[in-house]
């Protein structure tokens, strides 16, 4: 039988993790290498057995094994195939699953590695890997198994239960509930696997962390080992994100990416500590600065990991991402506490060995705009976490609860993300080590002018808004002083080699991959802000109900309505889908087919939006409602969302720029930075831009 | 004067690093405190708002009720939509001690002694808005006691993970 084969091969993954945490435990302890490499086979053998288990989900899902509870709440006959595999995902017990398979694979994936020179680390970051894997599967196990079925009992009661209580019968419906329609978006099918491959891939990091700071190897070697899981796990929940935004932009009806939802909070919030991370790692292996900041924001990192698949899977506030309560919440919260007390006691006893090895001397130098990075992710990331967290705060001390809206959340990180903004205009141009107005002055006083003259323009051609220009004024200058940077990078290649232009931008990237992909990305986040921008401020919207042959009329675009049809779909829907041509200015554009798709098994409808989308706007129109009779008309909301498609480009150039920043490069494994080594032998500071 | 401030760093040259760090703290915290005043809105029960309805006119209100499915009125010609709340419990401990959410959700519809709520929203009817679903909505109350919501938020229990499966019976 295939649930208790799948349910089996969870319990035993889970006693292989528990051997591997032993196992690891004693080798580390007895110094006995062999207990070491067992540990490391356990947790390699994890992979194939969690493979096994969800393959036997996704059997039982795509067989229509509705006697399985999971399969019945989560599929039902009229999805299409690749919807029933992905409906893994779909549910609180399948994703759980689905989370320690991640684990399960990156866990092995890291042990697989040569651990020539960092054998000293390998039994704790076992240890980790395990702790964390164990942890998942219990809660599998005990609170949240996907492979429970119904049972009739011989008395005619009814129940949920993994193995036939005595005399039992299984209870096969006929079909099951299905997947939420409003879930069943392409974006929504990829966007929790990405989110989990970013959360999953956080833990490693982590691991190296915890490692290193146990066994006292307190240079940056697990800094280094670690920076492309960083990039690639931060990658990953960036995806997972700009997904989830496209997704609620396209689903959502209202043209709405960003809620400040609680769900949404919780996986914004690993993504800013670990941005934050991502720069301030830089300044340690420059510099030796910021080793116990680190190790804080790694150990953060992970905890709000854990935080966030607590805060999806819980229920513990009110979230439009409705999921079931259940019993693992307070399981998760006592996880996260005990993880998050000892990681920092082990950080309190290595306090002394992570010493900077410097001093920050100049306030415009790049450590030191690193540090103001810094403040100000950590800033947002404590705005986040206090909005968040504010209806049980204010519960706790004044009996109400409070909540605070997206006015909160947009007024508060508004001025903080401005100034982030802003440092990407100025921190690549400063110098390391030392910089002053003068010589910050002399780089940026090009891109500056482009600025002031992108703000003229926009003034003139009538933009009043203060938020928006002030907006566009940093985003510029960030996009100019990172073309800025390029553009001399390849000038110099091309002066010096005689490379042509395009051959000079190709190796200056190719060699210097790091920091080029990095402003690829900083070039991508530019890109989001004017979206993010051209949207909150510009948006418009008109609404009317028209009969056929009337139009409205928005931003210069006029919507004519034609026609409307319903009819039934063979995959269990109905469809009424109205027609509507476009015209600007006079000029035809085509046609557009807002609907409303109403989902017979789950009696749901879903509205999908009619959307044109160009590089400056979007049209996107949705049908309200519609008469029986179509003569008498339907009624309409049109949005004109200007800039709006520049959040998705955004998120296309940041996988390029993360891919770019990411790409191994083997001939290359310095060890220290040169201005490192320069000091380390002088004894003196060496700047070097 | 560049070679000497690198040599020897003195220790005054850090304060400018410390007192930096704690202005920039000092905004953020700043910032927070006066929008956590600003943009607060006081999370009520349908009950609540009955009790306390004199004192909180005018203020942020978010309010979560089961919908009403017979009250829903929605005019498509100015997109102005109407229905009844009935209240539900703000508590999750006490949704869970009544059999969870759908349940909760179920019975508050069912009860006539439930106290209730005229809401009006004005915009695109939402696709979750049904009997038994619950709306969570953010926006003030009139002086005629109705709710008028700025945002409105749904969520339907029933459409993700339940004990028995209906069908049960026939097979």
């Amino acid at each position: 039988m295939l649930p208790n084969l799948g349910y089996g091969t969870l319990v035993i993954t889970l006693i292989v993790s528990i051997y591997a945490i032993v196992s690891a435990v004693i080798g580390e302890r007895k110094n006995l290498y062999k207990y070491v490499e067992s540990a490391r086979l356990a947790l390699l053998l994890t992979f194939p057995l969690l493979t096994l288990a969800v393959i036997s989900i996704v059997i039982l899902l795509v067989n229509q094994n509705y006697e399985v509870q999971y399969v019945y709440n989560v599929t039902s006959s009229t999805m299409p195939t690749y919807l029933k595999v992905t409906a893994l995902w779909g549910g609180q017990a399948g994703s759980l699953v689905f989370w320690a398979w991640l684990m399960a694979a990156f866990g092995s994936a890291v042990t697989l590695r040569k651990w020539d020179r960092d054998h000293d680390l390998l039994p704790w970051v076992i240890i980790v890997s395990s702790v964390t894997l164990a942890f998942f599967l219990i809660m599998i196990v005990v609170f949240e198994n996907p492979f429970i079925r119904f049972w009739t009992l011989p008395s005619g009661g009814e129940l949920v239960a993994m193995f036939a209580p005595a005399g039992s019968q299984l209870i096969h419906p006929f079909d099951g509930r299905g997947l939420n329609p409003l879930l069943r978006h392409p974006g929504m099918i990829i966007h929790p696997p990405m989110l989990y491959l970013g959360f999953v891939s956080f833990v490693i990091p982590y691991a190296f962390g915890m490692a290193a700071l146990i066994t006292g190897r307190t240079d940056d070697r697990w800094i280094r080992l670690t920076r492309r899981w960083t990039l690639v796990a931060w990658m990953f929940l960036s995806i997972g994100l700009i997904l989830g935004s496209r997704w609620s932009y396209d689903v959502l009806g209202w043209g709405g990416y960003w809620a400040w939802d609680p769900v949404e909070n919780a996986a914004f919030m690993p993504w800013l500590s670990g941005t934050a991370f991502l720069h301030s790692v830089m300044i340690q292996e420059k510099r030796g600065l910021f080793k116990r900041w680190n190790m804080i924001l790694v150990i953060i990192t992970y905890s709000l990991v854990i935080f966030g698949t607590f805060l999806t899977r819980s229920g513990v506030l009110s979230s439009v991402h409705a999921f079931a309560q259940s019993a693992i919440g307070p399981m998760f919260f006592i996880f996260i506490g005990l993880s998050f007390i000892i990681s920092l006691a082990f950080l309190i006893k290595r306090w002394d060995d992570l010493r900077s090895e410097g001093v920050m001397t100049s306030l415009l130098s790049r450590e030191s705009l690193f540090l103001i990075n810094n403040l100000l992710f950590i800033g947002i990331l404590v705005v986040v976490f206090w909005g968040t967290v504010y209806p049980l705060i204010s519960e706790l001390f004044t009996g109400q609860k409070v909540t605070v809206g997206p006015p909160f959340y947009n007024s508060t990180t508004g001025p903080l993300f401005v100034g982030l903004l802003l440092l990407m205009g100025i921190a690549p141009l400063s110098a390391w080590g030392h910089s002053t107005w003068k010589t910050l002055g002399k780089a940026l006083w090009i891109p500056a002018i482009g600025s002031l003259i992108l703000i003229v323009v926009l003034f003139v051609s009538g933009v009043r808004s203060i938020g928006a220009l002030i907006g566009f004024t940093v985003a510029s200058l960030a996009a100019f002083v990172t073309i800025y940077e390029f553009w001399r990078g390849m000038k110099a290649r091309h002066k010096r080699n005689g490379e042509n232009y395009l051959v000079a931008l190709w190796k200056l990237t190719a060699r210097n991959r790091r920091r080029y992909g990095g402003y690829i990305i900083h070039l991508s986040v530019v890109f989001m802000a004017i979206g993010i921008i051209g949207i909150e401020f510009f948006q418009t919207e008109t609404q009317g109900r028209i009969a056929p042959g009337e139009s409205l009329s928005l931003a210069g675009y006029t919507v004519t309505y034609k026609n409307l049809a319903e009819f039934d779909v063979a995959d269990g829907r109905n469809v009424a889908r109205a027609v509507l041509s476009v015209s600007k200015n006079g000029k035809d554009l085509g046609e557009l087919y807002p609907r409303r798709d109403f989902y017979y098994d789950s009696q749901q409808p879903m509205t999908i939006p009619g959307v044109r989308s160009t590089v400056e706007d979007d049209l996107y129109v949705i049908l309200v409602n519609w008469e029986q009779i179509s003569s008498l008309g339907a009624t309409f909301k049109v949005f004109h969302n200007p800039l709006i498609n520049w959040l998705w480009y955004g998120g296309i150039l940041l996988v390029i720029g993360s891919f770019i920043a990411a790409w191994p490069d083997p001939e290359k494994e310095i060890e220290l930075a040169p201005s490192r080594i320069m000091r380390k032998e002088t004894g003196n500071l060496v700047s070097k831009p | 004067m560049q070679d000497s401030t690198l040599t020897s760093p003195a220790k005054g040259s850090q304060k400018k690093f410390v007192f930096g760090g704690i202005l920039i703290i000092a905004a953020i915290i700043l910032l927070i405190i006066t929008n956590t005043r600003a943009g607060a809105q006081y999370f009520l029960t349908v009950d609540e708002i009955k009790e306390r309805q004199e004192e909180i006119i005018g203020k942020d209100i978010r309010v979560s009720g089961a919908v009403l499915g017979d009250s829903i009125v929605y005019d498509t010609e100015n997109l102005i939509l109407k229905f009844e709340v009935a209240h539900v419990p703000g508590d999750n401990d006490e949704i869970d001690a009544q059999g969870g959410l759908a349940m909760v959700l179920h019975q508050a519809v069912n009860n006539p002694d439930a106290n209730r709520i005229l809401v009006v929203y004005e915009g695109v009817m939402p696709d979750l808005l049904q009997n038994e679903a619950q709306a969570i909505m953010t926006g003030k109350i009139g002086e005629d006691g109705i709710f008028y919501a700025s945002e409105l938020l749904l969520k339907c229990p029933t459409k993700y993970e339940e004990a028995i499966p209906e069908q049960s019976a026939n097979s």
